[in-house]
C-alpha cells in the first residue's frame, strides 16, 4: 500500500555486493524480478550466479546493497522469520544437497514436515511429487545409490512440493540427459503456470533458447546484460 | 507431530549407535552409582532407627537388695531424665533368658549349682535424636546410684556408627552432585559430537525452512530417551545386585532380623525423572551453543 510497485516486483536488489573475504564475488548488482516471470541467470563457471541465489535466501548475508524479497527487507528480518522466508522459496540446489542418511521419501517430505503439514497429506503429496519426476519407485532409495541425475530429479521434487512462490534453480539439469532436461523444464514451466516465480542459474545456452524468457548475464560478479530470448520453437521437443 | 519427533528421535538413536550406547552406559553408571548410595543410606537409617528404638541401659543391682530397695530405685531411675520405661529382670529370668538363648549349649549349664547372674533393669530411654549424646550421662547418673553394682550400654557405638553414617551421608550429597555434572557434561559431550556429525544435515533442513524448534526437538527427545534408558538399566543392575548381597548380608549378619528394603516405587520414579532431567540438560547445553553459530 505505501509502496505499491514493490508489490508486483517479488525480488529486487539495489546495489547489491558481496565478498568472500577478499575475493569480490558480486559487485553493483541492481535488478528487479516480477511476479510470475521466468527468468535465467547466465554467465561463465564463478561469474556469481549461485553467489547471488544464495543471497536471495540469506545462504549468505548481503556485504553490501539491499535486498527486497516479496516486500521483505532482508537486512532487518529477525532471525526468527528466516524459516517462514526460506519457505518462500523452492531450491534447486547446485550440488542438490540432499541428506544422505535419509530416504528419498524422507528428503522430500522434510519441506512439508518442517511447514508443519499433516502426515496424511505429506504421503499424498510426495507420492504424487515423485511419481513427476518419474522417481515413484525409488522412495526408499538413499540418495548416494542413486545417479547425478536420478538425485537432480529428487532434488526437483522437493524443491517443487512445497508450492513455493519462487523456485531458485541452480543448474537444474546440468547432470540429465536432453530427455529428462526436457521434464524438468516441463515442471518447473508448470509451477510459473501456477503462479510462481521461477529463476534458473545456467549456462546451458540451449536451454534457455528453447524456452525463452528474461536472460540475467552475469560476468565477473556484474550484471552486464539484461535482455529477452525468444522462444525457438525450431528445436523444442514439445 | 510428536510422533514424527519421537520417530526421529529414535531413527537418530540407531543411526548414531556407538555414540548414544556410550552416552547410555554412561548414565547408567552414574545412575548405578548415585542410586547404591542412596539404597545404602535408606537401608542404614533404618538399621538405626531399629537400634535407636531398643536404646537401652542395663543397670546391674548389688545382690543385697530387697522389695522396699527396689521399689526406691525404681523411683530414683524413673525421676531421671530422658528415661522412658523400666523392667526390673529377676536374676532367675535372666538365667532362663539366657538358658533359651543358648538352648544348643545347654550342656554349658548342667553343672551350675548356683546362679552367677546378678538383678538387673533394663532402661529403655525416650526416642530422640540427641539420645547418642545423652546416654553417657545418663549411664553416669545411674552408676552412681548406691544400690548400682555396674551399667552396661554396649550401643554406644551405635552413635559413632550414626555419626560415620551422617558423614557418608555428606560425602554422598557430595558425590551426588559430581555424577549429576559430570553426567550432564558427557551427555552433553555426545549430543555435540551427534550434531557435528549431522551438521549437514541440519544445515539442509534449515535451508529447505526448519525452524530451529524442528530441528531441535528430536534431539531432546533423545536425550530424554538416553536419560529414560540409562536408569532403567543402571537400576536394573543395582536390583540384580541389591538381590545378591542383601541375601547373604541378612543371612550372615542379622539372621533375619532385619530385612532390607529396595528403593521405594516413588524414589525409582524420582531417579528415573532425574535421569531424564540430566539428559535434557545435556541436550539443552550443547544445542545452546551449536545453534547460536
Ligand atoms: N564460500 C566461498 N568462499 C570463497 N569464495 C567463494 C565461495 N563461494 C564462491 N566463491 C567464489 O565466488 C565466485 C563466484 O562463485 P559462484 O559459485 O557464485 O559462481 P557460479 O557462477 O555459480 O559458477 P558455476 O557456474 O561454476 O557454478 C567464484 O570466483 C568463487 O570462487
Ligand atoms: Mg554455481
Amino acid at each position: 500500500m505505501i509502496d505499491a510497485p514493490e508489490k508486483t516486483f517479488i525480488i529486487r536488489m539495489f546495489h547489491v555486493h558481496h565478498n568472500y573475504g577478499p575475493k569480490k564475488a558480486l559487485i553493483d548488482i541492481t535488478l528487479d524480478i516480477a511476479k510470475n516471470e521466468f527468468v535465467f541467470i547466465s554467465g561463465p563457471s564463478g561469474a556469481g550466479k549461485t553467489t547471488l541465489l544464495k543471497l536471495l535466501y540469506l545462504g549468505e548475508p548481503v556485504s553490501e546493497g539491499q535486498v527486497l524479497i516479496d516486500g521483505i527487507n532482508l537486512a532487518r528480518i529477525p532471525r526468527k522469520r528466516i524459516p517462514q522466508l526460506r519457505r518462500k522459496f523452492g531450491i534447486i540446489f547446485q550440488d542438490y544437497k540432499l541428506i544422505p542418511t535419509k530416504s528419498v521419501y524422507d528428503n522430500v517430505a522434510l519441506v512439508l514436515e518442517a511447514a508443519g503439514a499433516k502426515n496424511r497429506l505429506i504421503q499424498k503429496k510426495v507420492k504424487s511429487v515423485l511419481r513427476l519426476v518419474g522417481m515413484e519407485d525409488r522412495l526408499k532409495s538413499f540418495p548416494p545409490s542413486l545417479s547425478g541425475g536420478e538425485q537432480q530429479r529428487i532434488a526437483v521434487a522437493r524443491a517443487i512440493i512445497g508450492d513455493p512462490k519462487i523456485i531458485l534453480a541452480d543448474e537444474p539439469t546440468g547432470s540429465l540427459d536432453e530427455e529428462s532436461a526436457e521434464v524438468i523444464l516441463e515442471l518447473l514451466r508448470g509451477v510459473l503456470i501456477r503462479g510462481a516465480t521461477v529463476i534458473i542459474a545456467t549456462h546451458d545456452k540451449a536451454l534457455m533458447r528453447k524456452t525463452g524468457g528474461c536472460v540475467l548475464h552475469l560476468e565477473q560478479g556484474r550484471l552486464e546484460a539484461s535482455r529477452f530470448i525468444e522462444k525457438q520453437y525450431d528445436n523444442a521437443i514439445f | 507431530m510428536i510422533t514424527l519427533f519421537f520417530k526421529r528421535a529414535i531413527e537418530d538413536i540407531f543411526k548414531n549407535r556407538f555414540l548414544n550406547l556410550v552416552t547410555i552406559i554412561t548414565i547408567s553408571l552414574s545412575i548405578l552409582i548415585a542410586s547404591a548410595f542412596i539404597l545404602f543410606f535408606v537401608n542404614t537409617s533404618e538399621i538405626i532407627n531399629s537400634w535407636e528404638k531398643g536404646l537401652r541401659i542395663m543397670a546391674y543391682l548389688k545382690p543385697e537388695i530387697n522389695n522396699d530397695g527396689l521399689k526406691d530405685l525404681k523411683l530414683a531411675i524413673q525421676s531421671l531424665n530422658d528415661v522412658d520405661t523400666l523392667q526390673f529382670i529377676s536374676k532367675q529370668e535372666a538365667l532362663s533368658r539366657l538358658k533359651a538363648q543358648m538352648e544348643h549349649q545347654s550342656s554349658l549349664f548342667e553343672n551350675l549349682t548356683l546362679n552367677p547372674l546378678p538383678d538387673s533393669i533394663e532402661i529403655r530411654m525416650k526416642a530422640s535424636t540427641e539420645s547418642w549424646q545423652k546416654i553417657d550421662s545418663l549411664a553416669a547418673q545411674i552408676e552412681a546410684l548406691p544400690q548400682i553394682d555396674e551399667v552396661e550400654y554396649g550401643q554406644r557405638w551405635v552413635g559413632r556408627f550414626a555419626q560415620i553414617i551422617s558423614l557418608f551421608r555428606l560425602a554422598g550429597y557430595a558425590i551426588g552432585t559430581l555424577f549429576f555434572m559430570a553426567t550432564i557434561f558427557i551427555v552433553a559431550n555426545t549430543i555435540r559430537l551427534v550434531i557435528y556429525s549431522r551438521r549437514e544435515e541440519v544445515e539442509i533442513m534449515r535451508l529447505v525452512g526448519a525452524t530451529d524448534n524442528f530441528i531441535k526437538i528430536p534431539f531432546y527427545f533423545e536425550g530424554l530417551i538416553q536419560g529414560a534408558l540409562g536408569a532403567i538399566i543402571g537400576l536394573v543392575i543395582l536390583y540384580i545386585a541389591f538381590i545378591f548381597i542383601s541375601a547373604n548380608i541378612e543371612k550372615e549378619f542379622f539372621s533375619g532380623l532385619f530385612r532390607f528394603h529396595f528403593l521405594s516405587p516413588t524414589l525409582l520414579l524420582t531417579i528415573l525423572l532425574v535421569s531424564m532431567l540430566v539428559g535434557w540438560l545435556g541436550c539443552y547445553i550443547s544445542l545452546k551453543q551449536f545453534l547460536k553459530q
